[in-house]
């Protein structure tokens, strides 16, 4: 099954990338060019560069954020832990797209985000967030971080719950206050969970599609296309298989280019 | 912290409030209706003809979720537990395959079902389905079953029982809950499934729910009300099944996460 429906479409992906094909007509061999035009054109390196944009916040906000928010979390000893964590998994559990739709309510000229603006007298600062050239992507952006900061939470969460006790009354009698605490003991103690996090996140980032795709899909312009939607439209909407089979390639090389390192990293250290 | 739990809840919240205004309305981002119309409900449920969606829904996960765990199982006690020649280079090939995303395959995977003459039916994505979740599932059952210590399988050699025979009658019950988590995993990921049910099904009433709110959405973009309330509809079985699997669910959510 592996092989029929992801290894031999990964070699047809190769494959068409290589001709100049819009599925009906006959098509023509054209070596590189395919890869050429996207290389070379700022328009078509647009969606590489607004989804690694988009790790700013769908990889730094939910890490750093869950760091803190996990340390926290772990002091905490409250009946409605339970609940807390329950309500974090949340964005997780239910359907990217109706996240998506959820979002694009909030952002609308009549959503919360708007109405408390107003609220708060920065009425001048309402919009449709969505529609906004510079603002749609970080808005974009902020779903992603919405999604992601509760899953980071809790995976570090369980991560520092391991954390043998020991290590923190050492640091005490060390003198260590919280903060020192948190650099000197924590943060090295969950590497492996903070490069899992990293990890997934920074795929989300790069292999997003749900979101995007339901709240702008890919608009106003191009100000939020990114790879997969970028794909999606090359090759159902433009009918140009070539040139989307050749950006499926560059997304897929540039995911392993970017995640193989990470990922050796952090993992190094966990077997010295 | 009650920040980080403010900016995770009120978004539910806004949706809802929208949800039980008047339909027709225009809602603003947060006032509580004075006459809530939990009718919005029951009329978003037969506009966006909710049931089939949930039945169609349920076939693709049926069709994806048992098959995928055998092959997986036994995939993953092969590659685990029996010295296959080669089997280090399938593994590698299979852990390549588990940062691949689906919008890389997604074209040819368009053209391969059409020649198969399963485009816009549930099959197609089904079939997708099985294949893209293998590298995940091979790779889960893998890390299991090398966990198990190679007394077991050599006590039930003594027995005079063969790799097949210790596989049903000694791993297989051995990994029942490794292999419930991945249950778990892979229904969650079948049921919101969106860009495969898009791209490969054209009647949304055959896809996913997932699938078919986005059709809704392109549908009843300005009917903020009806909108909403199929988003929640959408959403509740979702979360329905979550609170009752919750344990499991995020040991296997967290526990997926740091084995892929």
């Amino acid at each position: 099954m592996y092989a029929a429906f992801v290894l031999w479409p990964l070699i047809v992906s190769f494959n068409y990338s290589f001709y100049d094909w819009n599925g009906i007509t006959e098509s023509r061999w054209v070596g590189f060019e395919n890869y050429e035009r996207i290389l070379t054109d700022e328009d078509q390196l647009n969606p590489i560069f607004n989804s690694i944009k988009l790790m700013g916040f769908f990889t730094i906000v939910p890490v750093a954020v869950g760091l803190l928010s996990a340390a926290i979390l772990n002091d905490l000893r409250s009946r409605f832990l339970g609940a807390f964590r329950t309500s974090l998994f949340l964005p997780q559990v239910i359907p990217l797209v109706a996240s998506g739709i959820l979002w694009g309510w909030i952002y609308s000229l009549d959503g919360i985000l708007n109405q408390g603006l107003s609220w708060i007298g920065l009425g001048s600062w309402t919009r449709p967030w969505l529609a906004d050239f510079d603002l749609a992507l970080p808005a974009v952006g902020v779903v992603g971080a919405w999604v992601l900061t509760g899953f980071c939470t809790l995976l570090l969460a369980s991560g520092i719950s391991k954390i043998d006790r020991n290590l923190y009354d050492a640091a005490k009698v060390d003198g260590a206050g919280r903060i020192r605490e948190f650099f000197a003991v924590t943060l090295p103690s969950v590497r492996r969970e903070i490069g899992v996090c990293v990890i997934v996140t920074m795929i989300g980032a790069l292999a997003s599609f749900d979101i995007v795709f339901i709240t702008t899909r890919g608009g106003p312009g191009r100000e939020t296309l990114v790879p997969g939607v970028h794909i999606f439209r090359a090759a159902f909407v433009e009918r140009e298989i070539g040139a989307a089979s050749a950006m499926a390639v560059i997304l897929m090389l540039l995911i392993w280019v970017l995640v193989l390192p990470i990922q050796r990293y952090f993992q190094r250290d966990l077997t010295k | 912290m009650a920040m980080l739990l403010l900016f995770t809840l009120v978004p539910f919240v806004t949706l809802l409030s929208a949800a039980l205004q008047p339909v027709g309305s225009r809602p603003r981002g947060f006032e509580w209706p004075s006459n809530p119309q939990w009718g919005n409900f029951a009329e978003a449920y037969r506009v966006g003809d909710v049931a089939p969606l949930l039945v169609s829904s349920t076939l693709i996960v049926i069709g994806v979720v048992p098959i995928s765990l055998l092959i997986a199982a036994l995939a993953g006690y092969g590659l685990a537990s029996l010295s296959i020649p080669g089997g280090r280079w399938i593994l590698l090939l299979f852990i390549a395959g588990l940062t691949i995303p689906f919008e890389s395959l997604i074209t040819p995977l368009y053209y391969q079902m059409r020649s198969l003459g399963v485009l816009n039916t549930r099959w197609a994505v089904i079939l997708a389905l099985i294949g893209l979740f293998m590298p995940f599932g091979v790779f889960w059952m893998r890390t299991h079953f090398a966990s198990i210590p190679s007394e077991i399988s050599e006590a039930a050699e003594i027995d005079g029982a063969g790799p097949w025979q210790a596989f049903w009658r000694i791993h297989l019950p051995l990994a029942r809950p490794a292999v419930a988590s991945l249950a778990i995993l892979l229904f969650l990921w079948s049921w919101n499934q969106f860009i495969l049910a898009l791209v490969l099904i054209e009647d949304p009433s055959m896809r996913t729910v997932a699938g078919a709110l986005g059709a809704f959405q392109s549908q009843y973009e300005t009917n903020i009300v009806l909108l909403a309330a199929g988003s929640v509809l959408i959403m509740a079985p979702s979360i329905a099944v979550f609170l009752i699997f919750q344990r499991q669910f995020s040991r296997a959510l967290l526990e997926g996460a740091v084995k892929g």
